[in-house]
């Protein structure tokens, strides 16, 4: 083969690296570089996406393969051993050098290093830690560093690995462990998740250190992070968000990533041909962001989801499914009803919520200042009730879904270009 | 009409220290002309003494202000030196304001501090380095046109990222330059002050277009996020038009590729489909069933059938048409002349769904929810096996494969074609047949299901 260049590594060594969703620089400690000898800098709370591909996603990270040859043979992935996939290798200091080279330039937050597996397990963790190593060490490298980490490694490696990196990942795959069975053979559920227990208990570890004495050394601040593909097994969305709740509290991750399975080139004839509408992986984002910031409990979102099929109704978000479905839980009085009623109306944010109840220690409010707080005070106002306002005529019909459905769900927009 | 001459278009100071002395002064907000620099004479009110600012005295005001104030002054609008005094002067007066988010003009403030905010967010993540050669040797040069006045207030976040590198932002209104020890500040600039490339900037190119994933367009939401006014600036969105052009192309390919590969591990797929859906609980049939029935057959059979679910018999044998219906089944295929070995059966819905009288399990039929719910096994079956007709047996099968309720005995008898699955044929279910009362009808119906096979036979032999 002959050899290729930095360029031509890094088109197959992204490429290779595109069905991981999570781009995410957030979460991190504070940090920046006066006084150092390198670059780089993060901040506590949100992360910066300096670019969006016109799949919309985020590009905030260089999200890199080190190599995308791999002994493994998972039916989803690109890489797999039997794939037909041109097969490149990056050096560590290729990619030490890339990633200076373009946060140098501000088109990145750091990175974002996984790999295929190569001889063995601890090996292509060692190479994965020499990178991050490099880049701290050697180059005093400041900014974000996301490290996924190999199912099987050496707990030692694995430990080193936190010490350098923001944040750790191991993924889950896919949501049943007889989706793993079929789909990724090799892999193994029970370890996967013994991986992700062993990196929560150094993060918890790491982090009661660090409130005792300041120089405590970090782990991974970032905390994990998982992601399992939606549509390639038979899991419902209410085996999915079960699964994922599961997931956020035995091993307190800080994101599920749910990624819609997509036609890769060369697939592997156990894959599903059809894939599933982006819609779905987008409700099952709502769906967990009702967990993570609405308070909803993972059997009440659960319940959101049709009773026969378990699906959630693409047509609709699931925080408005839930209403629809707990009608006799409306309308909410913005002037009196405690936080938690608030953050069930369908329309209504956190911040809106917070608002509202910081607006209304001072007067009445009525349904012009509710519409100031949201977006769509159409949306809200079928589940609200304000000192000028009371939703007679809705609640009384039989089929509420039906009747609400034009007036509150968003009108039909094409969301795919190539639906 | 009294006239306060700010520093600059950014002078939060200067802006406090005029207006706690109009504030002292009770000059009302109406009263009052703000104006920048020297670039703005207001030639209306020509001869008017500008107001000095004298420290005479204190009040407080709430933190919440001060804070939306200093990002609210940065905003490109003329009038926010004015409305910030306004809404001081009403903040003075009615407790509780500044946490009244519902006030239209709290409101309006709080939109202008948030385009603020997101402005210089959008600038820490959009503005580009090009890397250059001067005195002092490397300098990255970024050439940036940021829409409100946040260029100073942003420099920290810069130093801080890149304390070691020597670099300047030029923006229309001003620079700024670090050369590892000292910011300062130089006048506005134009583009072509800017070097006009990179050689990295190629590199950045192919990352872009290589981690983009064809399969999965959504232009709204990169718009939304990185809307056109900054793309100019950007050197990876120039290739968003090619991007997007060959992305339906690029998944087609990928999309046909799957289909054409026939062979190697088709079998092994199967198999893996059917150890897979020993476990599933898609719906709640699985609680009461003693087994997933799977489909059965020949992976490359030309010819499939699709019948409702497993019966009483089928639920214990673990196997598909094998009860009574079977029998009538085998019977019809062997009068139509098909080979029963040489064609793959298998059910909509794959557990058994009964009521119990007494000691029996009567048949009860599938609902819409199971039959969707269960309509992922058969077309993962279907897009496997790829056979060239697949047969709807009864109207369970017909609704799970056509997606709606069809009419039986309207549809029957000739092809369809359906996305996905391809050409397919309806009739009726064999335990149909069994259920007539009339020894008569029976016949005649049996004898009209043959048909049908016998018609779909000769489209397997053309």
């Amino acid at each position: 083969m002959a050899q290729l260049d930095t360029r031509q590594k890094l088109e197959i060594l992204a490429d290779a690296a595109k069905y991981d969703a999570s781009c995410a620089s957030s979460g991190s400690v504070k940090r920046d570089s006066r006084g150092g000898k390198g670059i780089g800098s993060t901040d506590q709370g949100m992360g910066i996406c300096h670019a969006y591909a016109p799949d919309g996603r985020c590009i905030s990270l260089l999200k890199i393969l080190l190599t995308n040859s791999c002994v493994f043979d998972c039916h989803y992935c690109i890489n797999r051993k039997s794939s037909n996939v041109r097969r490149a290798r990056f050096t560590t200091d290729e990619v030490v050098q890339l990633t200076l080279a373009f946060y140098r330039r501000n088109y990145i937050e750091g990175l974002f290093l996984s790999s295929g597996i190569i001889r063995s397990s601890n090996y292509t963790m060692e190479q994965i830690v020499e990178v991050a190593r490099s880049l701290r060490e050697d180059h005093d490298f400041r900014g974000y560093i996301h490290l996924k980490t190999i199912p099987d490694a050496d707990p030692e490696l694995v430990h080193r690995a936190g010490a350098h990196a923001d944040r750790v990942s191991i993924n889950v795959e896919l949501p049943t462990r007889a989706g793993l069975e079929r789909l990724a053979p090799e892999k193994d559920a029970g370890r996967i998740e013994g991986a992700m227990a062993g990196m929560k208990r150094d993060i918890v570890d790491a982090g009661d250190a660090t409130r005792r004495y300041k120089s405590a050394p970090r782990f991974a601040p970032a905390g994990q992070s998982t992601q399992m593909i939606v549509g390639a097994d038979a899991a419902t969305d209410r085996d999915i968000v079960t699964r994922a709740a599961g997931l956020y509290g035995k091993f307190d991750l800080r994101r599920v990533y749910y990624s819609a399975f997509s036609p890769i080139p060369d697939a592997s004839a156990v894959l599903p041909l059809k894939r599933p509408p982006l819609m779905r992986e987008h409700r099952l984002y709502q769906s967990d962001w009702l967990m993570r910031f609405y308070d909803y409990t993972p059997g009440e979102v659960a319940a959101a989801a049709d009773d026969a099929t378990g699906m959630m109704p693409l047509d609709i978000d699931p925080k408005l499914a839930w209403a629809l479905k707990f009608r006799d839980r409306f309308p909410v009085d913005v002037n009196r009803a405690p936080r938690e009623a608030l953050l069930r109306v369908p329309g209504l944010g956190t911040r809106a919520v917070d608002r509202i109840l910081a607006a209304r220690r001072w007067r009445r409010l009525a349904l012009a200042d509710i519409g100031r707080l949201t977006a769509s005070v159409a949306k809200v106002r079928p589940f609200l009730i304000a000192s000028d306002w009371k939703p007679v005529a809705l609640a009384d019909k039989d089929d509420l879904r039906a009747d609400l459905r034009p007036l509150v769900a968003p009108k039909a927009k094409q969301m795919e270009l190539f639906g | 009409m009294r006239i306060v001459t700010l520093e600059a278009e950014d002078d939060f100071d200067g802006w406090r220290d005029a207006v706690r002395g109009l504030v002292l002064d009770q000059v009302p907000p109406d009263q009052m002309v703000w104006q920048v620099g020297e670039d703005d004479p207001g030639e209306l009110f020509a001869g008017e003494m500008p107001v000095v600012p004298v420290d005479r005295g204190a009040f407080s005001v709430p933190r919440g202000f001060i804070d939306l104030a200093r990002s609210a002054i940065l905003h490109a609008d003329r009038q926010r030196f004015a409305l910030l005094h306004t809404l001081l002067d009403r903040v003075l007066r009615e407790p509780g304001l500044m946490e009244d988010q519902a006030d239209p003009l709290v409101r309006k403030i709080e939109g202008m501090a948030k385009a603020v905010r997101r402005d210089i967010h959008k600038m820490r993540a959009f503005v580009r380095f090009r890397e250059a050669r001067d005195d002092g040797g490397t300098r990255y040069i970024a050439w940036f046109e940021p829409e409100h006045h946040i260029v100073r207030a942003n420099a920290g976040f810069f130093v801080d990222r890149f304390a070691t590198m020597r670099w300047s932002i030029l923006t229309p209104e001003l620079s700024i330059h670090w050369d590892g020890k000292r910011l300062t500040q130089g006048p506005g600039a134009s583009k072509a002050d800017a070097p006009e490339g990179d050689p990295v900037e190629v590199v950045w190119k192919t990352y872009y277009a290589s981690i983009f994933n064809p399969a999965r367009v959504k232009i709204g939401a990169m718009l939304k996020e990185m809307p056109r006014k900054y793309w100019k600036n950007m050197p990876e969105t120039a290739l968003v038009p090619e991007l997007i052009a060959g992305a339906q192309a690029r998944e087609q390919v990928m999309v046909a590729t799957a289909r054409a590969k026939t062979g190697d591990n088709v079998e092994a797929a199967w198999a893996a489909l059917r150890d897979e859906a020993m476990h599933c609980r898609r719906c709640d049939l699985y609680k009461h069933a003693t087994q997933t029935v799977f489909g059965e057959g020949p992976i490359d059979a030309d010819l499939v059938f699709v019948g409702e679910q497993p019966g009483d018999q089928e639920d214990l044998a673990g196997k598909p048409f094998v009860g009574p219906a079977g029998q009538v089944f085998d019977r019809a295929l062997a009068e139509a002349g098909i080979d029963r070995a040489r064609v793959y059966v298998s059910n909509a819905v794959k557990h058994f769904k009964f009521e119990l009288r007494g000691k029996r399990r009567i048949h009860s039929k599938p609902d819409a929810g199971e039959i969707t719910a269960c309509r992922w096994w058969i077309e993962q079956e279907l897009a496997l096996l790829k056979p060239r007709v697949t047969v709807a047996l009864g109207a369970t099968a017909a609704r799970s494969l056509f997606g709606k309720t069809v009419t039986i005995s309207r549809e029957r008898g000739r092809p369809h074609d359906l996305p996905e699955i391809g050409e397919a044929w309806i009739t009726v279910h064999p335990s149909f047949l069994l259920r007539l009362p009339d020894e008569e009808a029976r016949h005649a119906e049996f004898a009209k299901f043959v048909h049908d096979l016998k018609a779909v036979a000769n489209r397997l032999d053309r």
